[in-house]
C-alpha cells in the first residue's frame, strides 16, 4: 500500500484528494485563469509549427482538388487508402473525451473534473479531422450535400441502407452533441473569464458567450439537470458512433472485415486511442501551465490504467479474430488473417501488435504508469500504433481480395503523407487556440469536489 | 392589488431591485437559504460560484422539468428519422439497392437513434436555457461590483423587493442575523 500513502489524503474520506496543496476557491481561478489572460511566449513556440504543419494540410488539399483524387495512392483493389486509415483514426480519438465527460460523470468519477474540458475539446478538433477525410475522398467535397436527405430537383433521396449514410448521421450527430456538451459546460467559466476582464474587448466577448451566467441556484438547477441528461445521452451515442464506423467494413463481404466483433473491438480500440491521445496533450500542458496540483499523477495514472484495460481489449480482439477465422473453416476468411500476419504487409501488422499489445503491459509496473515521461512516451506508441491498426485493417484485406489476379500493393503518396501531418497541423492548431483563449480546466467543476464545496463540514451534525 | 402603493411611495426614489448578503463559505450559504425559506419568502434566489449540493432543497424549490422536454424531443427526433426513412425509400423514392427490402427495421435503427439522440441533445440544451429565461445579458445584480466575486468565490442571497413578503428592514434583519459578511440594498 505504499502507493497510496504517495497521494494526499483527505482527512476525513480517508480517498486521495483530488486538488493537491489544499488551495482556496480564489487560487482554483487564478491558476486556471492567469495561463489565458497572461499568455507566455513559450505558447507561440507550440502555435508556429502546428500553424506550419496546417500550411501541408492547405497545400495538399490544394493540389487534391486540382488534380483529384488520384494524387493518392489508390489502385484498383485498394480504393479505400489513408483517407478512411485517417478517418477512423481520428474519429477514434475523439472517443476518449466524451467517454471522460460522461462515461465518468454518470459512473460518478470525480477525478474526470480535472481533465474533462481539455479531453471535450480534443474530441470536437479530432472529430473535425476525422470529417476532413472523407468529405475530400468524395473527389467533389462541394457536393457533400447529396449524402444529406434535402429535397431537391433530381427528386433523388439517400440510400438509408447504407452505412456509409448511417455514418453521415453518426457523425454529425456526435459532433454537435460533442459541441453542446463542452458548450454549456463552459458557460460558467466563461462568466469567471468575464468578470475577471480587465479590458472592454475581453469583458465583452466572454459576456457574449456566457450568456449573462450569474450562478443562479434556480439556474444551476436546470443545469446540472441538463448536464446529466446531455451525459445520459452522449454515453450510447459515443458507443453508437465506432459501432456505426465499424458498420462500414463489417457489413461489407470482405473477408477480414465480415465479422461481428468489429463494433465492440472498434469501441475498445476507439478510447485505447483517445485516452493515449489525452495523455500526449495534457502530460506536456500540465508541466508549462503549472497545472500539476490539478491534474495530478494520480490521473495519468488512472488514465494508464484505463489504457491497460482497453489495450488488453483490442489484444483480445485481434486473437479472437483469428480464433474465429479457423474456426469457420472458411478458407478465405483463415486466408485473410495468415496473409495480416505474414503476408506482404506484415511489417504493418507487427508495428501494430507491438504498440497496442506489448507497450501498454508495461502499465502493470507502477514505476511506469506514475512516470509522466514514461507514459508519455507509451501514448505516442499506443498513437502509432492504433493508426497502423486501420491501416492493417484496411489495406490488408483489399489488396489480397477474392481473385488473385486482381491482387495489387499499395503505397501511399506524399500528398497522402501531407494530408495525415497536414491534418495534425489542424488538431494542433485548434488545440492550442483553444488553450489560448480558453480556461482549460473545468473552474466550477473543479471548485464542486473540493473539501470546501461541502455545505456540510465535518461535525456539523 | 397593491401595487400603486409602493409605486407612489417610491416616486422620488429610483427603483430597487431588493436585498442582498454576502457569505464566504458553501455551509453559511446552505444555512442562510434554509432560514430565507423558512421565512416564506418567494421571489428570491442564491447565487454560487459552483452547484452546491443539495441547495436547491434548502431554497424549497420544486425539480426540474427538464426530462420531459428531453423525453418528448427524443421521441420526436426517433419518429422523424423513422418516417423520413420509411417515405424517402418507400413513396419518394423506392429504389431496390442490393436487392435489399426498401423498409426494414434493421436498416433503419442507426438513423433513427441518432436523431433521437440529436433532437434529445438539443431539448436538453435549449430547453434548459429557456427554463433559465438565458441569455439575458442584463441583470441588476451585474451593476453591484461585490458581484463579480460570484464566479470566483463568493456566494450570495438576493430577496427581491417585489416578494409579497419584501420589507426592507425586516428582510435586512433577516439576512444580518445569517452568516452573512455584507448585506446591502441593490438598485433595479
Amino acid at each position: 500500500m505504499a502507493s497510496k500513502e504517495r497521494d494526499p489524503l483527505d482527512p476525513v474520506r480517508g480517498r486521495k484528494l483530488l486538488v493537491e496543496g489544499g488551495p482556496s476557491f480564489h487560487d482554483i481561478t487564478e491558476q486556471v485563469c492567469t495561463p489565458v489572460e497572461q499568455p507566455s511566449l513559450a505558447w507561440w513556440l507550440a502555435f508556429l509549427p502546428s500553424l506550419g504543419a496546417l500550411g501541408i494540410f492547405g497545400v495538399s488539399l490544394f493540389w487534391l482538388l486540382w488534380r483529384g483524387v488520384g494524387v493518392w495512392g489508390l489502385n484498383n483493389p485498394v480504393d479505400w487508402g489513408w483517407a478512411i486509415v485517417d478517418f477512423v483514426f481520428w474519429v477514434g480519438i475523439g472517443h476518449a473525451g466524451t467517454l471522460i465527460s460522461a462515461v465518468l460523470f454518470l459512473f460518478r468519477q470525480q477525478w474526470r473534473t480535472a481533465v474533462n474540458r481539455s479531453a471535450e475539446a480534443m474530441t470536437i478538433f479530432a472529430v473535425i479531422c476525422a470529417l476532413m477525410f472523407p468529405t475530400f475522398h468524395t473527389g467533389r467535397p462541394w457536393l457533400l450535400y447529396w449524402a444529406l436527405p434535402l429535397p431537391n430537383q433530381m427528386q433523388m433521396w439517400p440510400n438509408f441502407r447504407s452505412p456509409l449514410l448511417w455514418d453521415v448521421f453518426a457523425v454529425s450527430t456526435y459532433f454537435t452533441v460533442s459541441l453542446l456538451f463542452w458548450y454549456i459546460g463552459l458557460v460558467p467559466d466563461l462568466a469567471t473569464m468575464r468578470d475577471r476582464a480587465t479590458t472592454k474587448i475581453r469583458r465583452v466577448a466572454y459576456g457574449i458567450f456566457a450568456l449573462g451566467w450569474r450562478g443562479s441556484t434556480r439556474h444551476w438547477q436546470h443545469y446540472e439537470k441538463a448536464y446529466l441528461l446531455l451525459a445520459g445521452l452522449a454515453t450510447p451515442l459515443v458507443l453508437s458512433v465506432h459501432t456505426i464506423v465499424s458498420f462500414d467494413f463489417a457489413v461489407s463481404q470482405l473477408p477480414g472485415w465480415h465479422t461481428t466483433i468489429f463494433p465492440p473491438y472498434f469501441v475498445a480500440g476507439a478510447i485505447f486511442s483517445g485516452f493515449a491521445m489525452v495523455l500526449t496533450l495534457l502530460i506536456p500542458i500540465r508541466k508549462w501551465y503549472g497545472l500539476e496540483h490539478i491534474i495530478t499523477i494520480k490521473h495519468l495514472e488512472n488514465m494508464a490504467k484505463i489504457i491497460l484495460l482497453t489495450g488488453s481489449l483490442v489484444g483480445y480482439a485481434y486473437a479472437m479474430e483469428f480464433f474465429v477465422a479457423w474456426y469457420s473453416g472458411n478458407p478465405y476468411e483463415s486466408f485473410a488473417f495468415v496473409n495480416r500476419a505474414f503476408g506482404p504487409y506484415a511489417w504493418a501488422y507487427w508495428i501494430m501488435i507491438s504498440c497496442n499489445v506489448i507497450s501498454p503491459q508495461l502499465v502493470w509496473f507502477e514505476k511506469i504508469r506514475r512516470s509522466p515521461a514514461a507514459l508519455f512516451v507509451l501514448s505516442i506508441f499506443v498513437n502509432i500504433g492504433m493508426w497502423f491498426e486501420r491501416f492493417v485493417i484496411t489495406v490488408t484485406s483489399l489488396s489480397r481480395d477474392f481473385l488473385p489476379s486482381s491482387w495489387d500493393y499499395y503505397t501511399a503518396t506524399i500528398w497522402d503523407v501531407g494530408l495525415l501531418v497536414g491534418s495534425f497541423g489542424l488538431f494542433f492548431t485548434l488545440f492550442c487556440l483553444f488553450v489560448r483563449f480558453l480556461p482549460m480546466v473545468a473552474i466550477a467543476e473543479i471548485k464542486s469536489v473540493m473539501p470546501a464545496a461541502n455545505p456540510h463540514p465535518p461535525g456539523d451534525h | 392589488m397593491d401595487k400603486p402603493k409602493p409605486l407612489s411611495k417610491q416616486a422620488s426614489k429610483p427603483k430597487k431591485f431588493g436585498v442582498l448578503a454576502e457569505y464566504d463559505s458553501a455551509a453559511a450559504i446552505f444555512k442562510a437559504c434554509e432560514k430565507v425559506r423558512d421565512a416564506g419568502y418567494k421571489r428570491w434566489d442564491s447565487y454560487t460560484p459552483f452547484p452546491v449540493h443539495n441547495l436547491d432543497k434548502a431554497m424549497g424549490l420544486k425539480p426540474s422539468v427538464l426530462p420531459f422536454i428531453v423525453f418528448a424531443c427524443g421521441m420526436t427526433g426517433a419518429a422523424c428519422g423513422l418516417l423520413l426513412q420509411w417515405w424517402s425509400s418507400t413513396i419518394a423514392y423506392p429504389l431496390i439497392v442490393a436487392g435489399k427490402p426498401l423498409f426494414s427495421f434493421q436498416a433503419n435503427v442507426p438513423v433513427t437513434f441518432e436523431l433521437g439522440i440529436l433532437f434529445s441533445a438539443f431539448g436538453a440544451v435549449f430547453g434548459m436555457l429557456g427554463l433559465n429565461k438565458l441569455p439575458q445579458l442584463h441583470h441588476p445584480l451585474f451593476n453591484v461590483a461585490r458581484f463579480t466575486r460570484v464566479t470566483d468565490d463568493r456566494f450570495f442571497i438576493a430577496i427581491e423587493a417585489s416578494d409579497p413578503k419584501y420589507d426592507l428592514d425586516k428582510t435586512r434583519k433577516l439576512l444580518e442575523a445569517t452568516d452573512a459578511v455584507a448585506v446591502e440594498e441593490v438598485d433595479d
